[in-house]
């Protein structure tokens, strides 16, 4: 229905459908953005920052960004870059990530883009903040410590009312998610490994279920995170 | 679900969209909002409990536990800090005998933090059960902590001293000064009200024709931000929606800034005849005003006002006998939240939700209130387009420069004689606000320009003019004596109130801010090296990829005030030579084990 539309990115002619995301248009076009909290089937939100790209000489998220004719789209320019592991260094500076005893190893997003983007040691100085393990529902298990409030399971976790499972709570600094305690009866097995599933890191995992694959066979163990839009190439 | 509850949900037909509302009056009744409440809303609403708390601690004025019978909130602003907050805090905590964070001991008062008020030019401040009580003394809170244990209401505790003007009104009997310095042309002067909207019928003005004579007079916004009026309201004209609404943006948060203030206590109907003017152009039938919560000892005289306009027929079917133009105004107050300043954010708040602000595209002109095309303006731009189209364009664009016409409101405050508002035209040097002030110029260090969101300046830029061409601003100027620790007292404060006012929505925000707090505390206790300084500077960029204003600017402090008081920074590095990390003190890190042990560390 909608129109073709031509553009850049790093000098690279594309095509793409007016309209659509920057993100999904540059899928397209076997050049993968990297993005922490966007997701599959669910409105963006732009809140990792870490698809930030410049469009006409502009800083924008490219998941919120539809697409227009003649836009000249910056993705690898050393600037960008930057910033792009300057975040992931502030989200791994401002949690506590410990990959060797996390469950979601291999399989963790913001762990697999530390990697992409050859992180050593953060710039930033480490906050290590003092945070709850929240194992109190039945069958879920909430660790602030990994979380880096991507707003994921806020927005795709809902029941057949459309009431939030999971939900912001409080801002700054000091916010978290919370589990809605009236809906945590509702938290089946599906609904826990679906959360787990929807959550880029081990912020969120299903209770009594660990380990099934085992490290080397996960997720990312095989082939780096974006790879299966730039192998294309 | 309690009676209040259900009555307050029946008043708002149930509507989600009115969260903030609920919340507000619920508290106002019960003086805090419950579990039990909480509940009843969410049930109301069809939502889940965590959905409504979401919403709830997002607001620092929302109370979730029983409150004290006195809450006092007193300002922590740097301004505050620089009139002599601390004193007033440790003769609060002396006088009721508990700490900042509590509750005294009989339950009669608890004392809080909270963030600028808008009262800079009175210095210390502070909310007692939402109302302002300035110019705190020690005396003074001696007084009214006595008072409160007898139990005096907070009606009598501020009938101490009224205000100058409107704040004297039976509606509002504010303690409140407005400390206007100067008046302009624009904005405090002669107003006869409806005047504006009686020449647009007089003339037979068309919307369109509205649009042309905003542009023609060159009104860009007085926000800060500067984009033209008139593009914004052709943009909305344009926009297809079966509804459009036109929102006042009264939460001025920025820390040194009041001027909003002195113009809803002066000029109420000079902004709702803009809000009309805005409605007309726009082909909206609706206006909300946004106003922040620390004034809400405002609300009953705002209301006042719209009653009267109702009853004049100002408001309401066939405005001033304007046909088919229907126009309503209701107020909306916010809860403690300086990031709903930004335009995305305050429709958010007013949809009852977090105050988040959104992703541009769309922008509020297509796709604003509840997807409607929403225009947002600042109230003294909504104050000069019903000035300019009383007084015409030629008069409008004579007073200012080129590219910045018309009058510019100044709250200036700090080390000078006379903190105030000043209605000045724009073009006009930071030298001349000195002079206009009583500040002494070689007893400044420095002038924030813009709030902490805008720039450290020093002398030597204080030959700079304020207008859209050079420096821009919002009206906040706040005047920083040498007698001051710059560092400490004013870009600290300012850097830990962009981390309390953070939404917490992007990373680069939440998180960024906390850094730079980290890396300047280092830098101040000693433990500082020259590369901090410089890696400090290199960080912007990535703050620079939030999404709104306030992630964007919340390294300023730091970054303007390295650039203009670089030698302040270099004062606290100790080993100019020294390259290995400063900030790891092992005699602390080690404390805890020597204590253990029963050593003492040797180093």
């Amino acid at each position: 229905m909608s129109e073709f539309v031509s553009f850049k990115i790093d000098g690279k002619q594309c095509m793409g459908r007016a309209g659509e995301y920057i993100t999904e248009a540059a899928e397209r076009n076997s050049i993968y953005i990297p993005t922490l909290c966007n997701y599959k089937d669910t409105a963006p939100k732009a809140s990792c920052r870490v698809c930030t790209v410049k469009v006409n000489g502009r800083v924008m998220t490219s998941c919120t960004t539809p697409l227009q004719e003649g836009m000249e789209i910056e993705n690898e320019t050393a600037e960008i870059q930057d910033i792009r592991s300057g975040i992931i260094e502030l989200l791994f500076a401002e949690g506590n990530h410990l990959c060797p005893s996390c469950e979601k190893s291999g399989s963790c997003e913001l762990q697999a883009l530390g990697y992409r983007f050859r992180m050593m040691v953060p710039r930033f100085p480490y906050l290590f903040p003092v945070r709850e393990i929240d194992a109190s529902h039945p069958r879920l298990i909430k660790d602030h410590n990994r979380c880096i409030l991507c707003k994921r399971c806020v927005r795709v976790m809902k029941d057949e009312k459309g009431r939030s499972f999971f939900a912001f709570y409080k801002r700054g600094a000091k916010l978290e998610i919370t589990v809605a305690p009236e809906l945590a009866d509702k938290i089946t097995d599906e609904v826990a490994q679906k959360a787990m599933d929807v959550c880029p890191t081990g912020a969120l995992l299903r209770k009594r279920q660990g380990w099934d694959v085992p490290v080397g066979k996960r997720l990312f163990d095989m082939k780096p995170i974006g790879s299966e839009f730039e192998q294309v190439k | 679900m309690s009676s209040v509850v259900s009555g307050v949900l029946q008043e708002y037909g149930n509507d989600a969209g009115r969260l903030m509302d609920i919340l507000l009056d619920i508290q106002a009744e019960n003086g805090y909002i419950s579990d039990e409440d909480i509940t009843g809303i969410a049930t109301g609403l069809d939502m889940s409990t965590a959905d409504v708390e979401q919403t709830v601690s997002f607001y620092h004025f929302f109370a979730r536990k029983p409150m004290a019978k006195y809450n006092v909130y007193l300002n922590n602003s740097a301004i505050a800090v620089l009139m002599g907050r601390e004193k007033i805090a440790e003769a609060f905590e002396r006088e009721s005998g508990c700490k900042f964070g509590e509750v005294s001991e009989d339950g009669m008062i608890s004392l809080d933090d909270c963030a600028d008020i808008g009262m800079a030019d009175q210095e210390p401040a502070a909310l007692i059960n939402g109302l302002v009580f300035p110019n705190l003394t020690g005396f003074r809170v001696k007084e009214l902590v006595r008072d409160m244990r007898k139990g005096v209401s907070v009606d009598e505790l501020r009938a101490h001293g009224l205000g100058d003007g409107m704040n004297n009104s039976q509606y509002m009997k504010a303690t409140v000064n407005n400390n206007i310095r100067k008046k302009g042309a624009v904005i405090f002067s002669e107003y006869q009200a409806g005047s504006a909207l009686d020449k647009v019928k007089t003339d037979r003005m068309s919307p369109e024709q509205l649009i042309e004579l905003v542009k023609q007079s060159g009104l860009r916004g007085r926000g800060g931000a500067g984009f033209p009026t008139a593009m914004k309201w052709d943009f909305c004209r344009k926009a297809k929606g079966e509804k459009k609404y036109i929102f006042c943006n009264a939460d001025e948060g920025e820390p040194g800034t009041f001027k909003d203030r002195v113009i809803l206590t002066e000029r109420p109907r000079l902004i709702f005849d803009g809000m009309a003017l805005a409605g007309y152009a726009v082909g909206a039938h609706k206006g909300i005003l946004y106003v922040r919560y620390e004034y809400m000892y405002m609300k009953e005289y705002l209301e006042s006002i719209l009653t009267e306009m109702r009853n004049e027929g100002a408001l309401g079917k066939k405005v001033n006998g304007i046909d088919g133009f229907d126009f309503e105004i209701r107020i909306q107050y916010g809860a403690g939240a300086y990031v709903c300043g930004e335009e995305s954010a305050l429709i958010e708040s007013a949809e009852g939700k977090r105050g988040e602000p959104r992703d541009r595209p769309p922008f509020p002109v297509e796709k604003g209130y509840r997807g409607m095309p929403t225009v947002i303006n600042n109230v003294e731009t909504l104050c000069s387009v019903a000035k300019l189209v009383t007084n015409g364009v030629e008069w409008f664009k004579s007073l200012g420069t080129g590219q910045s016409t018309g009058t510019k409101l100044l709250s200036i405050s700090g080390d000078v004689k006379y903190p105030g508002v000043y209605e000045v035209e724009w073009g006009f040097s930071i030298n001349d606000i000195l002079e206009m002030s009583g500040g002494d110029p070689a007893a400044v260090q420095a002038v924030q320009v813009g709030g902490p969101s805008g720039s450290c300046v020093g002398p030597n830029e204080f030959e700079r003019t304020i207008s859209y061409e050079d420096l821009s601003t919002g009206g906040s100027m706040m005047v920083i004596g040498e007698q001051h620790d710059l560092l400490q007292d004013v870009v600290l404060n300012f850097t830990e109130f962009f981390i309390d006012e953070s939404c917490g929505s992007c990373s680069t925000c939440r998180a960024l801010a906390v850094m730079y707090k980290k890396t300047l505390e280092k830098v101040l206790s000693g433990g500082g090296r020259r590369k901090d300084i410089d890696a400090m500077l290199s960080w912007a960029p990535i703050g620079k990829a939030s999404r709104c204003g306030l992630g964007q600017t919340a390294m300023n402090p730091i970054c303007t005030s390295i650039k203009n008081f670089r030698y302040l920074y270099e004062g606290h590095i100790k080993n100019a030579n020294e390259q290995y990390e400063g900030g790891f003190d092992i005699a602390k890190a080690v404390a805890d084990s020597c204590e253990v042990v029963g050593r003492r560390p040797n180093l």
